[in-house]
C-alpha cells in the first residue's frame, strides 16, 4: 500500500484536474474488467466479507463461493444443473439396497503441494467434522452415515464403527443408515470436502477452531485454484492450481473476489468497470437495467422462499382459521410485480417448484372470499374482535416495503390491523428463539437438492421450526418418506406432508427467490443454477 | 504541567477500567449471541461452541479471564472471523483508517479554518455568504449522498477514478474529500462564530487602534480565542475521524476499522466490540488530554490544574 | 481590510453594569435587534411556515402517509401528486409533511435536551474547575466511549420501544460535545475581569454562572446547536434502523433521505425534495441562529 499525505486541500482540486488531463491525454484508461479479459482474471463481487475458509467451518454463501474454488469433494457439480459429476472420485458403485457407496478415487487427484489425495485423507476429514470440539455447524449433514450421529453426540467413541472405510488409498466406502436418494448431491456441500491433515497439524491441533491453516502461506487445497492473497474487507485472490487433476480444462488464470457488502457500492463498481460479476443488484435499479442494458442483467431462480412465520402459541393465531385467512388474503402477484421486481415468482407452496420429481401442492393462493369467510367462521367477521398483530422483521428496505404492502392488504381485505416492528437482525432472531413474536418475516434456502431440505424445517424436532407448531402426522409422513425407496411414492408422501403444512398454515409463503445480478458479457460458461453455485473450472472470459 | 500530566495519566486507568467493565457487561446483556443465525445451529453444536469460547463459564469468571488476557495485551479471538485475533484485525485495519482520517483531517482543517476566518472577517459580504453556504452544504448533504454523487461524477461519468477500493493513491481522493468536507463544515461554522465573538473584544480593538495589520490581528490576537470552541470540538472529532467511518468505508469499500465498530456490535462479536471500544477510548482520552493542554496554551491566563 | 469601528470601547464590566441599569432589559433589547435582522426574520418566518405546514398540511391533503397505490408505483411530480410518489405509490408531499412533524419535533426537542444538559454540565465543570472538573469530564470521556449501538439495543430491551427513549438515546450522545465546548469557553471566561469583578462583588455562584457566564458563551452554543439539529435528525434515521424512532409506514426526514439516497439515480425526486426541505430548514435555522447570536452579543450591539 502506498501512503500519501496530501500537502494541502487547495491542491486537491488541482490534483484531480491534472490527473484527469493526464489520463485524458493517454486516451482511454484500461479498466480492471478489460484487463481481466486480456489476462483471464475474473473479478467477482461477493455480498459479504469472507469470515473463514475452512470448508468444515464455513456457513455463508460468500464463503462457499470461494471455498468451491479451493477444494473439491468426491463428486463435483455440473455447471448447468448441478447434478453430481465425477470429482475426486472418478467413479462409484452403489449397493443394491442403496446404502453402501464405494468411491474410486482418481490417481491423478493431487493436493496443491503435489501430494496424492487419498481415501484416508477423506476419512480423517470426516472424522474432523464429527469431532465435538470443532463444533462444525454442518456436522449434522453427515448424520446420514451409519453411526455418525452417535459419534458426534458422544454416545459412541470408536470412530471405526462409523460408516466410513478406506480399504485402500484409492477406495472409500461410505455406509448409510437409510437409503438417501439425494446422497450424491449432498456430497457437494463443503462439509464433505477433504482437508489435508499435515497442513492442519502444522498450524496447531487439527480439530480445534481458530486454527490459521487457511492463511495463504499454509493452506493446502485440492481444487482448481489456490489461495494467493486474503486481505479482509478488501480482496481475496486465488490463482489457477497447476496440480489440479483437470488443470488443462481450467481457463481462468485467477479470480479476484471483492467482498463488497453494500449492493449500491457493488453496482457502481460494476459500472466503473471493476467487476465482471456482481452478487446482487439494488431493487430500484432492476427496471432501469431491464430497459437500458438487458444484456448484463441476469435473473435466475434460486432455491429459497420468502415467507412469514406465524407463532401458533399466541392467542388468536392459535386458531387455524385465522392463520388460513391471513394466508389466503395476500396478493402475491402484486408483491413480486410491484415491489420485489426481480422476476421472483409468487410462492403458492413452501417448497419452490425446482426439485426434479417433486411438484409442490401449490395451495397457498389468493382467495379473498374464502379468507373473509374463514375469519367470520372463527368469530371475527371483518376483523372485529381481533387485536392488532405485529409483523416483525429485521431492518431492510425490501422487508419494510413488503410488510407495508401486506399490512395494507390485510387491513383492506380482512379488516385486520397490523403494526410493523423492525429491529436489527440478532434481536429479531433472539425474539424468534423465545417465541416472543406474532408474525415474523423469514427466509429459507436449500442446503441440498431435495425437498426435505425445506420440509424438514417444520418437523417437530427441527431446530429451525420456531413457530410452536408441531404435528405428529406431519412428522410421520416425513419419516415414512425417508424410508421409502421408490421416488414417485416418496414424492407423493412429501407432497401430502406439504399440503398438510399449508392447510395448518404455521407459515405464509410469499415468494420464491431469484438471484438478480449483473454479468459482464465477456463472462462465458455461467449458467443459471438453483443453488447459485457456479463451478469456476467451466468459466472463462471472452469478448 | 508535569504534575498535571501525571495526574491525568493516572486518571486514565480507572476511566478505561470503567469503560471496559461497562462494555463487557453491556454486550452480554444484549439479545442474541455470536452464534445466533438465520439457520439455527443445532443445540449440541451450540453447546460445543460455547464450551470452546468459554461462554459456558459464569460471567464473572469470563470477565476475570478477559482481564487476565488483556493484562498481557491479548484482546482475544474474534467470534466472527474465526481464525483471526482481535489484535490482528486492529493491526490490519487501523493503519487504513488512520491514513484516511489524517488525509480527511488535513482537508477539514485547511478548508474549514480558511472558510471560517474569511467569513468572519468579511462578515455579511458575499464572501461570507459564499463561505457559509459552502459550509452549510457540507452540513445539509449527508455523506451517504455526497459520496455516491462524487463517485457518479468522477468514477462513472468521467471515468477518472475507481468507484471503490483501496489500492493506489487516487483511491484516497474521493473518500478523503467526502469525509473531510463534513468536518470542514463544522470547523468553518465554529471558527466563524468564535472569530466574531473575539473580534469585538477590547484587546482586538486596542490592537486595531494601535494600527496592527489585519493579518497580525487575526493570527496573533484573534485566532487564539476564536479557536477555543473548535479545539474543544476537535478532541472527540479527531478520535472519531481516525478510527474510521462506517458510512465512508461502506460506500468506498475501504478495509478500515470504522465498519468493525458497527458490525462487531451487530455480529455480537464480543471480543471485537471490546477491542474497538478500548482502542477508541484510549485515543479519545489522549486527545481530550491534548485538547486540555492546547486550551491552556491558547489562553495564557489559564493554568494547569 | 475594513477600518476598525470607531465606536468607543465598552468597559469590560459592562454586563455586570447592565443588570443594574434600570429600564429596558437586555433581553428585550436583544429581541428588538433580532427583529431588525432581515435574514433572521426571513428564516424564522420560513421555519414557522414549515412547522405550520407540517402540522396542518396533511389535513388538507387527499392522501395519507400510508395510502398506497401499487399500480402507480414511483411517479414523478405531477398534477395529482405535486412532489411525486414513492415506490409504493404514496404521496411524497404528505410523507414529507408527516415526516416533518417527527423530524422537527425530534430535532428541536432532542437538541434542547442536549443543549440544557450540555450547557449546564459544561458550565459547572468549567466554572468550578479542579477536582469537580476532573470528575465531570472523566464521566464525559466514559460516556463518549461506550458503544452506542449496544447502548440503544439495551435501552429497548429494558424499557420497550418508547418515544421517551428516543430522546434519551439521542440526548445521551449529543450533549457530550456541547459540554466540552461550553466548559472550554467558561474556563477562559472565568479569568476575564468582569467575572472576577462579579465574584468580588459577592454574587452567588449560581447567579454568576447563569447570569454572567452562559450569556457570554451563547455564541458558540448557538452555533453548535444549529450543527446539532441536523445531526440529530440523521441520527434518528439510524435509531429507526435499530427499531427505535419512527416505525413504518410513518416517515421522518431522516428515513426519507436515507431511502431516497439509494434511489437517487432512478427516482431523483425521492431524494431531491426531502433533501431540499431538510436543507431549507437548516439554512433557516442557521440564519435565525446567527441573528440570535448577533442580537445577544451585547458588545457587538453597541458598535
Amino acid at each position: 500500500m502506498s501512503r500519501v499525505s496530501l500537502p494541502s486541500a487547495s491542491l486537491l482540486p488541482a490534483a484531480v484536474c491534472c490527473l484527469g488531463l493526464l489520463l485524458g491525454a493517454c486516451g482511454h484508461r484500461e479498466t480492471g474488467v478489460e484487463r481481466g479479459i486480456r489476462e483471464q482474471v475474473l473479478h467477482r463481487g461477493l455480498g459479504s466479507d469472507v469470515a473463514e475458509l475452512d470448508p468444515h467451518l464455513i456457513t455463508g454463501l460468500a464463503e462457499i463461493n470461494v471455498v468451491s474454488a479451493l477444494f473439491e469433494g468426491l463428486v463435483a457439480e455440473d455447471p448447468r444443473d448441478l447434478h453430481p459429476v465425477p470429482g475426486v472420485a472418478e467413479r462409484w458403485d452403489v449397493s443394491p439396497d442403496n446404502r453402501v457407496y464405494t468411491f474410486h478415487l482418481r490417481p491423478t487427484a493431487r493436493w496443491s503441494n503435489n501430494a496424492q489425495v487419498t481415501a484416508s485423507d477423506f476419512v480423517a476429514s470426516f472424522r474432523r467434522v464429527l469431532t465435538r470440539g470443532l463444533a462444525a455447524d454442518y456436522a449434522t449433514l453427515l448424520y446420514v452415515v451409519a453411526n455418525a450421529e452417535a459419534y458426534h453426540k458422544g454416545r459412541l467413541t470408536d470412530f471405526a464403527q462409523v460408516g466410513f472405510a478406506a480399504p485402500d488409498e484409492r477406495t472409500l466406502r461410505i455406509t448409510l443408515t437409510n437409503p438417501v436418494p439425494y446422497f450424491l448431491s449432498l456430497l457437494t456441500h463443503p462439509a464433505w470436502f477433504p482437508v489435508y491433515p499435515p497442513a492442519l497439524e502444522g498450524a496447531g491441533p487439527p480439530d480445534r477452531r481458530g486454527s490459521r491453516w487457511t492463511r495463504p502461506e499454509t493452506i493446502v487445497g485440492n481444487g482448481p485454484f489456490v489461495l494467493k492473497e486474503w486481505r479482509p474487507n478488501q480482496v481475496l485472490i486465488v490463482s489457477k492450481s497447476p496440480t489440479y487433476w483437470d488443470a488443462a480444462a481450467v481457463r481462468l488464470q485467477a479470480i479476484h473476489f471483492h467482498p463488497i457488502d453494500s449492493v449500491d457500492t457493488e453496482e457502481r463498481a460494476f459500472r466503473a468497470g471493476q467487476l465482471h460479476l456482481t452478487e446482487a443488484l439494488p431493487v430500484g435499479k432492476v427496471d432501469s437495467y431491464r430497459r437500458h442494458e438487458p444484456t448484463v442483467l441476469r435473473i435466475e431462480p434460486f432455491l429459497g422462499t420468502y415467507f412469514y412465520r406465524l407463532n401458533v402459541t399466541q392467542p388468536f393465531l392459535n386458531d387455524k382459521k385465522v392463520r388460513r385467512a391471513l394466508l389466503l388474503a395476500i396478493d402475491r402477484q402484486v408483491i413480486v410485480e410491484k415491489i420485489t421486481r426481480g422476476g421472483q415468482q409468487p410462492a403458492t407452496s413452501f417448497v419452490p417448484p425446482a426439485f426434479a420429481g417433486y411438484a409442490p401442492p401449490g395451495d397457498a393462493r389468493r382467495d379473498v372470499a374464502a379468507a373473509r369467510q374463514l375469519l367470520a367462521e372463527a368469530g371475527y367477521p371483518g376483523g372485529q374482535g381481533l387485536p392488532a398483530f405485529d409483523i416483525l422483521f429485521n431492518t431492510s428496505e425490501n422487508h419494510r416495503l413488503i410488510a407495508e404492502a401486506v399490512q395494507e392488504m390485510w387491513r383492506r381485505e380482512l379488516g385486520v390491523k397490523i403494526r410493523l416492528v423492525n429491529m436489527e437482525q440478532k434481536t429479531v432472531l433472539e425474539t424468534r428463539r423465545a417465541l416472543d413474536y406474532q408474525i415474523l418475516r423469514s427466509v429459507w434456502s436449500a442446503d441440498y437438492l431435495d425437498p426435505t431440505s425445506f420440509l424438514g424445517v417444520f418437523a417437530s424436532d427441527s431446530g429451525n421450526n420456531h413457530t410452536g407448531w408441531a404435528d405428529a402426522r406431519y412428522d410421520a409422513l416425513l419419516q415414512e418418506a425417508a424410508l421409502t425407496a421408490d421416488p414417485a411414492a416418496r414424492a407423493d408422501l412429501l407432497r401430502r406432508a406439504e399440503s398438510m403444512l399449508l392447510d395448518e398454515a404455521p407459515l405464509i409463503p410469499i415468494y420464491y427467490y431469484t438471484t438478480v445480478r449483473l454479468v459482464h458479457p465477456s463472462v462465458q460458461g455461467w449458467y443459471p443454477t438453483p443453488l447459485d453455485h457456479h463451478p469456476y473450472k467451466h468459466i472463462w472470459l471472452e469478448n | 504541567m508535569f504534575r498535571f500530566l501525571v495526574r491525568r495519566l493516572l486518571q486514565t486507568v480507572p476511566v478505561l477500567f470503567v469503560i471496559l467493565t461497562a462494555t463487557f457487561f453491556m454486550v452480554r446483556f444484549v439479545p442474541g449471541g455470536p452464534f445466533t443465525a438465520e439457520k439455527s445451529v443445532a443445540p449440541e453444536i451450540q453447546r460445543n461452541l460455547e464450551a470452546y469460547y468459554g461462554l459456558n463459564q459464569p460471567l464473572w469468571r469470563q470477565y476475570l479471564d478477559y482481564l487476565g488476557r488483556l493484562a498481557h495485551g491479548d484482546l482475544g479471538p474474534s467470534f466472527k472471523y474465526t481464525n483471526r485475533t482481535v489484535n490482528e484485525i486492529i493491526a490490519d485495519k487501523l493503519p487504513v483508517s488512520l491514513e484516511l482520517g489524517a488525509e480527511a483531517l488535513v482537508i477539514a482543517l485547511a478548508l474549514g479554518l480558511t472558510a471560517g476566518i474569511v467569513a468572519a472577517l468579511r462578515r455579511n459580504t458575499w464572501i461570507d455568504y459564499a463561505a457559509s453556504s459552502l459550509a452549510m452544504t457540507g452540513i445539509c448533504v449527508p455523506t451517504f449522498v455526497m459520496g455516491p454523487l462524487l463517485v457518479l461524477l468522477f468514477a462513472i461519468q468521467l471515468g477518472w477514478l475507481n468507484a471503490s477500493g483501496w489500492y493506489a493513491w487516487p483511491d484516497r481522493l474521493l473518500p478523503a474529500l467526502t469525509l473531510g468536507f463534513v468536518y470542514a463544515a463544522y470547523i468553518a461554522r465554529l471558527t466563524r462564530g468564535g472569530m466574531l465573538e473575539v473580534l469585538h473584544q477590547d484587546f482586538i480593538r486596542t490592537a486595531r487602534a494601535k494600527g496592527a495589520s489585519e493579518i497580525r490581528i487575526v493570527f496573533h490576537h484573534a485566532l487564539r480565542g476564536a479557536l477555543l470552541p473548535v479545539v474543544s470540538f476537535l478532541g472527540p472529532a479527531i478520535a472519531g475521524i481516525l478510527t474510521g467511518s462506517f458510512v465512508i468505508e461502506t460506500i468506498f469499500q475501504i478495509p478500515g476499522l470504522g465498519r468493525e465498530f458497527v458490525n462487531s456490535a451487530f455480529n455480537r462479536d464480543y471480543t471485537l466490540v471490546l477491542g474497538t471500544v478500548i482502542l477508541y477510548a484510549t485515543l479519545l482520552i489522549a486527545l481530550n488530554l491534548a485538547v486540555d493542554i492546547v486550551l491552556v496554551w491558547l489562553n495564557p491566563r489559564l493554568k494547569f490544574e | 481590510m475594513t477600518p476598525p469601528p470607531s465606536a468607543p470601547s465598552i468597559p469590560p464590566t459592562f454586563s455586570v453594569v447592565a443588570e443594574t441599569e434600570a429600564g429596558h432589559s437586555p433581553w428585550s433589547d436583544a429581541w428588538h435587534r433580532l427583529g431588525r435582522n432581515r435574514l433572521a426574520v426571513a428564516g424564522g418566518c420560513l421555519l414557522l411556515v414549515l412547522a405550520v405546514a407540517c402540522i396542518v398540511g396533511p389535513w388538507f391533503s387527499a392522501y395519507s402517509y400510508e395510502d398506497q397505490n401499487l399500480d402507480l408505483g414511483a411517479a414523478p411530480p405531477g398534477a395529482q401528486h405535486w412532489l411525486g410518489t414513492d415506490t409504493l405509490g404514496r404521496d411524497l408531499l404528505v410523507r414529507i409533511l408527516y415526516g416533518g412533524r417527527i423530524s422537527l419535533g425530534v430535532g428541536l426537542c432532542a437538541t434542547m435536551v442536549a443543549l440544557s444538559l450540555g450547557v449546564t454540565y459544561g458550565a459547572i465543570a468549567g466554572f468550578f474547575g479542579g477536582k469537580t472538573d476532573m470528575f465531570l469530564m472523566r464521566v464525559v470521556d466514559i460516556m463518549y466511549a461506550l458503544p452506542f449501538t449496544i447502548f440503544v439495543i439495551l435501552l429497548m430491551v429494558f424499557f420497550g420501544r418508547n418515544i421517551v427513549l428516543l430522546f434519551l438515546a439521542i440526548g445521551a450522545v449529543e450533549w457530550l460535545t456541547m459540554a466540552r465546548i461550553v466548559r472550554g469557553q467558561v474556563m477562559a471566561l472565568k479569568k476575564m475581569e468582569f467575572i472576577e469583578a462579579a465574584q468580588v462583588l459577592g454574587f452567588g455562584r449560581r447567579r454568576i454562572i447563569f447570569r454572567h457566564m452562559i450569556p457570554n458563551v451563547l455564541g458558540p452554543i448557538i452555533v453548535y446547536a444549529t450543527l446539532t439539529i441536523p445531526a440529530v435528525m440523521l441520527l434518528e434515521a439510524f435509531l429507526s434502523f435499530l427499531g427505535l424512532g419512527v416505525q413504518p409506514p410513518m416517515s421522518s426526514w431522516g428515513t426519507l433521505i436515507k431511502d431516497g439516497a439509494e434511489k437517487m439515480e432512478e427516482f431523483p425526486w425521492l431524494i431531491l425534495y426531502p433533501g431540499a426541505i431538510f436543507s431549507l430548514t437548516l439554512f433557516s435555522l442557521n440564519f435565525v441562529g446567527d441573528g440570535l447570536r448577533d442580537a445577544l452579543d451585547v458588545r457587538a450591539a453597541k458598535d
